[in-house]
């Protein structure tokens, strides 16, 4: 089982008959995701991969009762697509769209405060719930069913995690991808506490990079709320500070965003911290006999 | 994107914010003509010829031809063009530059702002940026300005002071009186800084920037309040929306092999180690020069491929992280998913065989889709190829080639 989507959710996508949208639509379906429909303007009344295509989230979600959103829009037009999805009521919105600008997304998170709508991404790969529901880009062979979370804020280094877990005889509940940019929808710490919630999960992976201060949050939060054993690794140990590597936020400000800060601070926290991403699975695998 | 100060400060002039006025020359010539020119605009005698280098500290910094430092002041007219002869042409190094500094281009030659007056004139620092903690925006000032302001967050922190934008009604009145009073001003001064916080605000705002840094704003000896030095990096992902301002871009401040692999689509950092690397995706790029680090290594550079590693995009890489005569072996490391790792394989071969003649191993990894088929496929092309499919062996291969 899984934290925020699962095989009942009801996923519509925002860009559906674009190229990204229909590429990734098919292999989500192919998945055996629920995909309800999809909505593209001026293309309502059509149907495409053989679901039916709406002017207007609001449309999509009278008619298929629909409570996931993925969005594969372009950057100039995704921060209006998220606004249009929490207004017509989706309860998850996966924003995959990378390059959107920082101003457009401050109001963004300012307007999902008063809404019971939780984003993910953008810049993200999305969210899996294995063996339910793919709601993003991963390949869903890598993430075998079973009992642990992950949370990554890097798409290839999820999958590699989630394929280091597989290999070591454990499976994944869910593994979501937070995203890359400096504002973001769920921070680690908000998915760390939907995994210490959840019953079908017992053990989590946290994986960071360089910039910003999510790890840290959440390795305090951990430190005073934990229940679960986790094995943290952070990306970026020999990143030059004030260079961006790749992810917009992905950017060493000052001393305390460095990996090596990091990892110190989570390791205070009592987290399992791995310095080689090599040995993510084997660390897992280590504390999940220890607790069984 | 950076942009110089000369710029940054055309940006400021546009949008109502009082300047220390300039006008930018490439040869000491111009210099002494756009000098007369400042003088009929401005009154000013006296010239402050400044270097135009993205980086810092620039007035404490040497010229290495001439010893000159890079922000110099010229007593009169007659002085100018022997200060830019100094300035002009060599290379600036300053606490913030690496090697042998950089090249200076160009120079913006200012008036002078620090003429004697009726009050004594005071300088503080303000900048705008994004508080990545809330997703605001924040005005982050201080009293103490024309110093370094990490050492004042160090040593003073209490004379650094934060005023958070609430998006939803923007900056307001209040907060730019709140910080024109923390500044301990009054009189006109006061009213000056009110309208220099809120046009600076419109600035950032309308060029959709990452940053404003002032520092110093200055008060003037007769009490205007004006920007200095600017400091100015634009959201690299709304310049779609800002032509005027992509086409501040100066290529000559980037490294040209880092250009060459922005034109085809790479994203590439050039760093200083001795392996090279080669990867798709940002994060497990990170992760990977770390591996390097960890099997004895040095990253010599950051490459993301992207998520359509084809034959075209990874010879382009492997020609790119080739030109650096400091690599000596390459750690290819691909997770491939939706493109699977068997066509990968076939275009690393392809590449390698395009380019011939590379003297340095090779390391791939490939692990997800058909990951085993690519691994064969490798191992039979005859290639001094190394290939690993798990993350763990490919730190082992590395650590074979470097010993």
């Amino acid at each position: 089982m899984s934290i925020l989507v699962n095989k009942n959710s009801k996923v519509i996508v925002q860009g559906f008959t674009g190229s990204e949208g229909t590429f990734h639509a098919g292999q989500m379906i192919e998945y055996g995701t629920n995909v309800v429909g999809g909505v593209t303007p001026g293309k309502g009344g059509t149907s495409h991969l053989e679901k039916p295509v709406f002017n207007t989230v609001q449309d999509a979600v009278k008619t298929t009762g629909a409570d996931v959103s993925i969005i594969f829009v372009p950057p100039a037009f995704a921060a209006d697509a998220i606004l249009e999805a929490a207004d017509a009521g989706i309860k998850v919105v996966v924003c995959i769209t990378e390059g959107i600008p920082v101003k457009d997304m401050i109001p963004v998170k300012e307007y999902l405060k008063s809404k019971d709508c939780r984003l993910i991404g953008p810049n993200c790969p999305g969210i899996i719930t294995a063996g339910e529901a793919k709601i993003g880009i991963m390949p869903g062979f890598i993430f075998k069913s079973g009992k642990i979370g992950i949370v990554s804020k890097s798409g290839t280094l999820t999958y590699e995690a989630a394929d280091q877990v597989s290999k070591a005889g454990l499976g994944i509940s869910t593994a979501i991808g937070i995203g890359g940019d400096p504002i973001i929808g769920t921070t680690t710490q908000e998915a760390i506490e939907l995994f210490m919630k959840d019953p079908q999960t017992d053990g989590i992976v946290m994986i960071g990079e360089i910039g910003g201060n999510l790890e840290a949050n959440a390795a305090n939060w951990i430190k005073a709320n934990g229940t679960k054993p986790v094995v943290g690794f952070i990306a970026g140990e020999t990143a030059p500070a004030g260079r961006t590597m790749g992810h917009a936020g992905a950017i060493v400000g000052g001393e305390n965003d460095t990996a090596q800060a990091k990892k110190r601070i989570m390791r205070e926290c009592g987290i399992t911290v791995v310095d080689s991403p090599a040995e993510i699975g084997e660390a897992m695998a280590k504390l999940m006999k220890v607790t069984a | 994107m950076n942009i110089h100060e000369y710029q940054g400060k055309s940006l400021l002039k546009k949008y109502g914010v009082a300047i220390q006025e300039g006008i930018v020359a490439e040869t000491p010539q111009q210099a002494v003509d756009v000098a007369k020119q400042l003088t009929e605009q401005t009154g000013t005698s006296w010239y402050v010829v400044k270097a135009q280098i993205h980086a810092g500290g620039r007035g404490k910094g040497t010229v290495t031809e001439t010893g000159s430092r890079g922000v110099v002041l010229a007593k009169g007219i007659d002085k100018v063009e022997e200060v830019a002869k100094g300035i002009l042409g060599g290379h600036l190094v300053t606490l913030q530059t690496k090697g042998n500094g950089k090249k200076v281009n160009k120079v913006l030659i200012a008036q002078d702002v620090y003429y004697p007056g009726e009050a004594q004139p005071e300088e503080f620092y303000m900048s705008v940026l994004m508080n990545r903690e809330t997703g605001r925006n924040i005005i982050m000032y201080s009293t103490e300005g024309g110093m370094d302001i990490e050492h004042v967050a160090e040593h003073t922190p209490h004379l650094i002071f934060k005023e958070e934008i609430d998006p939803k009604v923007g900056l307001q009145g209040f907060q730019a009186r709140r910080i024109a009073f923390n500044l301990g001003l009054s009189g006109e001064a006061f009213k000056q800084m009110v309208k220099f916080v809120s046009s600076l605000y419109a600035a950032y705002e309308g060029t959709d920037a990452s940053m404003f840094e002032i520092n110093p704003v200055l008060k003037t000896s007769d009490n205007r309040i004006i920007a200095v030095d600017a400091k100015v990096n634009i959201d690299d992902s709304s310049l779609f929306r800002h032509k005027d301002i992509a086409e501040m871009h100066d290529k000559s401040e980037e490294d040209p092999t880092e250009l060459e692999a922005k034109a085809a689509g790479l994203n590439f950092v050039k760093l200083d180690g001795n392996v090279g690397c080669m990867v798709n995706g940002a994060g497990l790029a990170m992760a990977t020069m770390d591996i390097i680090k960890f099997s004895g290594g040095s990253p010599a550079n950051f490459l993301d491929v992207g998520g359509t590693a084809n034959a075209e995009r990874v010879e382009k890489a492997f020609r790119i992280i080739l030109k650096d005569p400091n690599v000596k072996a390459i750690l290819v490391n691909i997770f491939g998913g939706i493109v699977r790792c068997d066509r990968v394989a076939q275009g690393i071969v392809d590449a390698y065989k395009n380019i011939g003649n590379i003297s340095v191993p090779i390391i791939v990894r490939l692990q997800g889709t058909n990951a085993e088929e690519a691994k064969k496929l490798i191992d039979d092309s005859g290639l001094k190829v190394l290939s690993a499919v798990l993350l763990k062996e490919a730190a082992e291969r590395v650590k074979q080639v470097l010993q």
